[in-house]
Order: C-alpha cells, then sequence, then structure tokens
C-alpha cells in the first residue's frame, strides 16, 4: 500500500485532485438556488411598483393637483374625485401619533433602561411589552372600539366624540407604543457605559446624565425608530376600520389645519384605498383611483421609512 | 458653592456634598413620570384582556352552540357562527403564506450572510427593509388586481398540483429513509423489534395523513375553475410577500450570531462552503430560524388587509377548504363585519361576535410570539 502511494503516478494524480480546479457542481447550484431566492424578492417588489404606478397614472399622471384636492365620490369619473380627506385624516393620526406615542414610548424606554431595578417586576414589564408588540393590530382596533368609541370604561367617547379621527389617532399611537419603546430601548442600550461613568464622575445626576449624554448619544437611533413608527401607523388599515373609519356620509372637505374636524367623522388614506380596491369590481375606473391614492401614500411612507434607514445606516458606519 | 471655596476648605462636610433640595425634587420627579410612562404598557394590555374578555364571554355563554356549529357558514348578522368557516381559510392562507415566505426569506438570509458580498449586502438588506415597510393596504390591492389574474388565475391550478404533490413527494423520501436506517440497524442487531412497530406506526399515520390529504387535493382540483376575482390563494401568496422581509431580518440576524470560527473550522476541516452553510451554520441558528418562522406565522395568521382586500369573500361566507375559492379568514370576518356600515348591526350577538374572534386571534398569536422568544433567548443564551 504504501510503496503504491508514493509512486509517482498516484502522487500526481493527488496532487493533481488536492490543487486542481474541479468545479462543485452541488455548491454552485445550492448558490445559485439562494440568489434566485433573493432575486425573485427584488423582482416581486419591483413588479409591485411598478405595476401600481402604471395602474395610478391615469390619476396622478394627467390630474395630480385635482387628485390632491378632490374628495371621496361615488363615480370614478367624476371630475372632482381626490383624495383630500384621506390626506387630512392620515396626517392627524400622524400627529396623534408623534404627540402621544413619542413622550410615552421614549419615556418608558428610559425607564426600563436606566432606572428599572433588576427584578420580577421589570422583567414582567419587558415581557408585556414584547407580547404587546406581536398582537395582530385589528385587536388594537377592538380596544379602540370598546374605550374611545363605546366608552366602556372612562367614558372616553364623550373626549374623542366617538367615531373620530382622534379616536384613530389614539388606537393607532396605543398599537406602535411597543415599537417606539423597543426601538428606543435599543438606541439607549448601545450607549457606551463609559459615557454614563463620566457624566457621574463629574458630579451628574442620573438624570442630568441621561439628558445631557445617553439621550444625545442615543438619538439618532431614538429618531429611527420613531419614523419607522410613524411609517407604519400611517399605513395602517384594520384598526381604522374597527374603530369606524368610513368612506361616504363625511363632512365638508375640511382644511388640513382645521383642528374643529378632529372630533367627527373621518378616513385615511389606507381606507380610501382599501374602499376604491373594493368599488373596483363595479367600476373598474376605481381600480385606477386607488393606485392613484397608493401612490400618494407610498410617498408618504417610503420617504420616512428611507429617511430612518439612512440615518441609522449614517451613524452605524460613523460609530463603527 | 464656588470651586474656589470647595478647595480652599480646610474639611469637607457632608452638606457641601449634599445634593440641593430642587435638584433633587426635579430627580425624583422624573423618575416617577418615567415609571409612569412604561406603565401605560401594562395598562394597555390590561385594558385589551379586559375589553376582550368582556364581549367574548357574553358571546360564549349566549350563543346556542348546538344550533350553531356544523351549519357550514358564517353569517354573523343572522346568528350564524360556525367556528370552522373562519378557522380553516386562515390555515390556508397562512399555510400559502408560509410555501411562500419560508424558503424566499430563508434562501435570501442564507444568500446574504454567507455569500453575498459586502458591498450586495449594503444595498440589498435597506431594499429588504422597504419591502418590510411597505403598508399591507399596498399588497391587499397589489394580490388583487395582480396575483390574483397573473398568478393564481393563470398558473393556481398546475401549481397548487406540483405543490401538492412535491409535498407528498418529499414526505415520502423523509419517509424511506427513516425506514431504511431503522432497518438497517434492526438487521445489525443495534435494535430490537419494538423500534420496528414504531416505524411501522409511525407509517401508518402518515399514510392515513397521506390519503386524506390525497382525497383533499382530488376533490378540490375537481370542482373548481380557475379564480379570477379574489380567492384564498391569492391573499396567501400577497401574505407571504408581507412576511418575506420577516423571515429573512430575523433569520439572518441569527446567522450572523454564528461565531466566525465555527466556519473557520468546519473551513479548515475540508468543507466546501455549502457544506459549511447547512451542516455548521444552519444548525447553529436553528432556534433562531425557528423562531423566525413562528414569529412570521404569528404575523400571517393576524394580518388584516390583504385578506380583506384579496380572500375574495365579503361580509359573509359558505365553508370552503379550496384554497381557489374565495374564503373569510377570522380576520376579515371581523373586518368586514365591521367595515361598510354605520354600527355593528344585526342578531342580539353580532356585536359580541367580534370580540369573539379577536378573543381567539389574541390567544393564538400571543401562544405563538411566546413560543418564538422561547427559541430567540436559546440563541443568546447559546453565544
Amino acid at each position: 500500500m504504501v510503496t503504491r502511494l508514493i509512486d509517482s503516478r498516484s502522487r500526481s494524480a493527488i496532487a493533481a485532485s488536492i490543487q486542481g480546479r474541479r468545479i462543485d457542481t452541488g455548491g454552485l447550484l445550492f448558490r445559485s438556488l439562494l440568489q434566485s431566492a433573493l432575486v425573485l424578492t427584488l423582482v416581486i417588489l419591483a413588479v409591485l411598483l411598478v405595476s401600481v404606478f402604471a395602474d395610478g397614472w391615469s390619476q396622478i399622471g394627467g390630474r395630480l393637483g385635482e387628485f390632491l384636492s378632490g374628495t371621496l365620490r361615488s363615480q370614478s369619473k367624476d371630475a372632482e374625485l381626490g383624495v383630500h380627506q384621506g390626506i387630512y385624516g392620515s396626517l392627524w393620526i400622524a400627529v396623534s401619533v408623534a404627540v402621544l406615542a413619542f413622550p410615552i414610548g421614549i419615556g418608558a424606554a428610559i425607564y426600563m433602561e436606566e432606572y428599572a431595578p433588576r427584578n420580577r417586576f421589570t422583567s414582567f414589564i419587558e415581557v408585556n411589552i414584547r407580547n404587546l408588540a406581536g398582537v395582530p393590530s385589528v385587536v388594537y382596533g377592538l380596544l379602540g372600539l370598546a374605550m374611545l368609541v363605546n366608552g366602556d370604561i372612562f367614558g372616553l367617547d364623550r373626549l374623542t366624540g366617538g367615531r373620530s379621527t382622534l379616536s384613530a389617532g389614539i388606537t393607532l399611537a396605543v398599537l406602535v407604543l411597543p415599537i417606539v419603546i423597543i426601538t428606543s430601548g435599543e438606541a439607549l442600550r448601545a450607549v457606551p457605559n463609559s459615557l454614563r461613568e463620566g457624566a457621574y464622575g463629574v458630579g451628574a445626576t442620573r438624570w442630568e446624565m441621561i439628558r445631557t449624554q445617553a439621550l444625545p448619544y442615543a438619538a439618532p437611533g431614538i429618531l429611527t425608530g420613531t419614523l419607522l413608527s410613524m411609517a407604519r401607523a400611517v399605513g395602517e388599515a384594520a384598526p381604522l376600520i374597527l374603530v369606524g373609519a368610513v368612506t361616504g356620509r363625511l363632512g365638508d372637505n375640511p382644511a388640513l389645519l382645521d383642528l374643529g374636524a378632529l372630533s367627527e367623522r373621518f378616513t385615511a388614506l389606507p381606507i380610501v384605498i382599501t374602499s376604491w380596491t373594493q368599488q373596483s369590481g363595479r367600476d373598474t375606473g376605481f381600480a385606477a383611483a386607488a393606485a392613484g391614492a397608493i401612490v400618494v401614500l407610498l410617498v408618504f411612507v417610503l420617504i420616512m421609512n428611507s429617511a430612518a434607514i439612512g440615518l441609522r445606516n449614517r451613524f452605524e458606519k460613523k460609530r463603527g | 458653592m464656588t470651586d474656589a471655596s470647595l478647595i480652599g476648605a480646610a474639611t469637607v462636610t457632608p452638606d457641601m456634598l449634599r445634593i440641593a433640595a430642587g435638584r433633587r425634587f426635579r430627580e425624583v420627579l422624573v423618575r416617577y413620570w418615567l415609571l409612569l410612562a412604561a406603565l401605560v404598557s401594562v395598562v394597555v394590555s390590561a385594558l385589551i384582556l379586559w375589553s376582550l374578555l368582556r364581549e367574548a364571554w357574553t358571546f360564549i355563554t349566549g350563543v346556542a352552540w348546538a344550533d350553531t356549529w356544523g351549519q357550514q357558514g358564517w353569517f354573523p348578522r343572522r346568528g350564524l357562527y360556525d367556528i370552522p368557516t373562519i378557522v380553516v381559510p386562515t390555515v390556508i392562507v397562512t399555510a400559502i403564506a408560509m410555501v411562500v415566505s419560508g424558503p424566499l426569506g430563508l434562501g435570501a438570509a442564507i444568500y446574504l450572510s454567507e455569500y453575498a458580498k459586502p458591498a450586495v449586502r449594503s444595498w440589498v438588506k435597506p431594499v429588504l427593509e422597504i419591502l418590510a415597510g411597505i403598508p399591507s393596504v399596498v399588497l391587499g390591492f397589489f394580490a388583487l388586481t395582480w396575483i390574483a389574474p397573473n398568478v393564481v388565475g393563470r398558473i393556481g391550478k398546475p401549481a397548487f398540483l406540483v405543490i401538492g404533490l412535491a409535498v407528498m413527494g418529499l414526505y415520502t423520501v423523509v419517509a424511506a429513509v427513516m425506514v431504511r436506517s431503522r432497518l438497517k440497524r434492526y438487521r445489525d442487531g443495534s435494535s430490537d423489534s419494538s423500534a420496528l412497530i414504531g416505524v411501522v406506526g409511525a407509517l401508518a399515520v402518515l399514510g392515513a395523513i397521506f390519503a386524506g390529504y390525497l382525497f383533499w387535493l382530488l376533490n378540490v382540483l375537481g370542482e373548481l375553475a380557475p379564480a379570477r376575482a379574489g380567492s384564498l390563494a391569492a391573499a396567501g401568496i400577497g401574505v407571504g410577500l408581507l412576511t418575506i422581509p420577516l423571515v429573512a431580518s430575523v433569520s439572518e440576524d441569527a446567522m450572523a450570531a454564528v461565531p466566525e470560527h465555527l466556519r473557520e473550522a468546519s473551513a479548515g476541516l475540508g468543507a466546501r462552503k455549502m457544506t459549511t452553510a447547512t451542516t455548521v451554520v444552519v444548525p447553529a441558528a436553528i432556534s433562531g430560524i425557528v423562531a423566525a418562522l413562528i414569529v412570521a406565522t404569528s404575523r400571517a395568521i393576524g394580518e388584516t388587509m390583504v385578506v380583506f382586500m384579496a380572500g375574495g369573500a365579503a361580509d359573509a361566507a359558505r365553508f370552503t377548504d379550496s384554497p381557489l375559492d374565495g374564503g373569510l379568514t377570522m380576520t376579515a370576518a371581523m373586518a368586514s363585519l365591521a367595515s361598510g356600515t354605520d354600527n355593528v348591526v344585526g342578531e342580539g350577538l353580532t356585536f359580541q361576535s367580534l370580540y369573539f374572534v379577536g378573543l381567539l386571534l389574541f390567544v393564538i398569536t400571543l401562544a405563538l410570539n411566546i413560543a418564538a422568544t422561547r427559541f430567540v433567548n436559546r440563541v443568546r443564551e447559546q453565544y
């Protein structure tokens, strides 16, 4: 055996088998399978964007101004058809999320990361927040329906006016609250301890340390989380259906900054899209209108999302 | 007190170091405000549970179960609440969604984590995040206007047949491998006859499931015309697209957490890249991958707008177990009951039925999320 292995023919064969380039067919196949999974996903995304844009072109290309300022109509050929009421609802939903969910969410994150003692109660709150983040959005709609529309417990319906923009905004603020807490908490956890120790070393109290060191350092991460959660809230439709969004019997077309309309019947861009998509079965022109409304919604959502992603990537790179 | 006076003093007394009353007061005040903010989440959970349980309890105790069971339809405004009518389509949509997002998401994740160059990663990951940010109404529209006619309408039936046969083929291969290894061990004498009985039992169960599945498949294929409008298949594909980024990002995170020295050791033993990926990285990250699939399942079950828009049933539905049919999932049943009308009207318990379905949904997704958290924690403990 030994003599055969070292004879020159075998030696060169072994050398060739080690040094030579073999084609790893299985490996290549595996790699291209994985690659095609990724490529297919990206292609579908492209098809989605292109087909929606093409469908909606007759609305947003030809009559963008009228489309943005027009109102909900029963005929898709109507010259006054547009999404103004939807923009009003979505705008004020975004504002309520910013006013309610951001301070409470960031505050809760600061408490959980900087103050909370390590005990059972803290881990209970933590588990609770994680589970809330996984609750389906319709269930939040049920909560809004019971609390804010029907006023089951605190009689909150007198405050919100029942089925109103305000109820929708509060419901969605509650929906994104766990996301704000989790992303802000992650940003605070990334603050190096040396910064905290330095602040304590020069005599800062805990809150002074948080305000002057931890929060500024974590600000980009927190901003990313808040932008993502606002995009999520603006795109969400299911809870709004439960809270009573409508696409008919709305009041006058409110000016964008008209606060009085906050406690009146409401609609929002995703609801307009849903309704028009459903009506496209009877009046095919509504498919184009729905696609146009989608483009308007996507412009808002994608700008917020890309700003958030860009911001995070920039700071990640900077801090290594 | 200035720095100079502190340095100048002969001794530092405790009074000098004591925090000013105002500063201390602010400190305590801030702390309690922040605690209050943290407690809001607990209050929200309690309110969700309370509102769900209250109305659901009225429903459970009030509904005439004997009459409503076996009615083969979900007609809440007429007081007909057949649970399988909304549960079976939910299972179908979720299964189709996972058939779409499981392979695509995992494939993309393995590629990004093991093969892709940093330059590719740096632009593909943000694009996937953009896909994750697309609102579900948009995918609902896409599922109804593009997927339903172009995918389900054209290749729905054959694709369904092919996927069904592929799943059965996979089962057969797995069963054959199992039987072969058991038989071999039996012949070697390293295993006694009781193991053989186990194999036979498992094969019998598998065969029964098989026969049932085949029966269902033939039945479904026989009775259906290709779908043009919305269908459970179109909705399922839409939901699947929605969950691809979730599967990809969570499982990619898990694979990124696998220490580099495991890959190096594998390469050092002469393994090629594919072998390293499939026998080292994926098994090491398996908890995270399972968690990703569970979270995606939970998300698919709870997804509302895609199934509401593209599921092909409005308001009420008869029982169906065919993916090419229109059907009402649990979430779509809730959305269609609540939409369109001013108040949820109908028979006495119609409104409460919303909360009953909501509670069902809440319990299922909560169980899945808790399971997923367990798996994720296992990854954290390992590395």
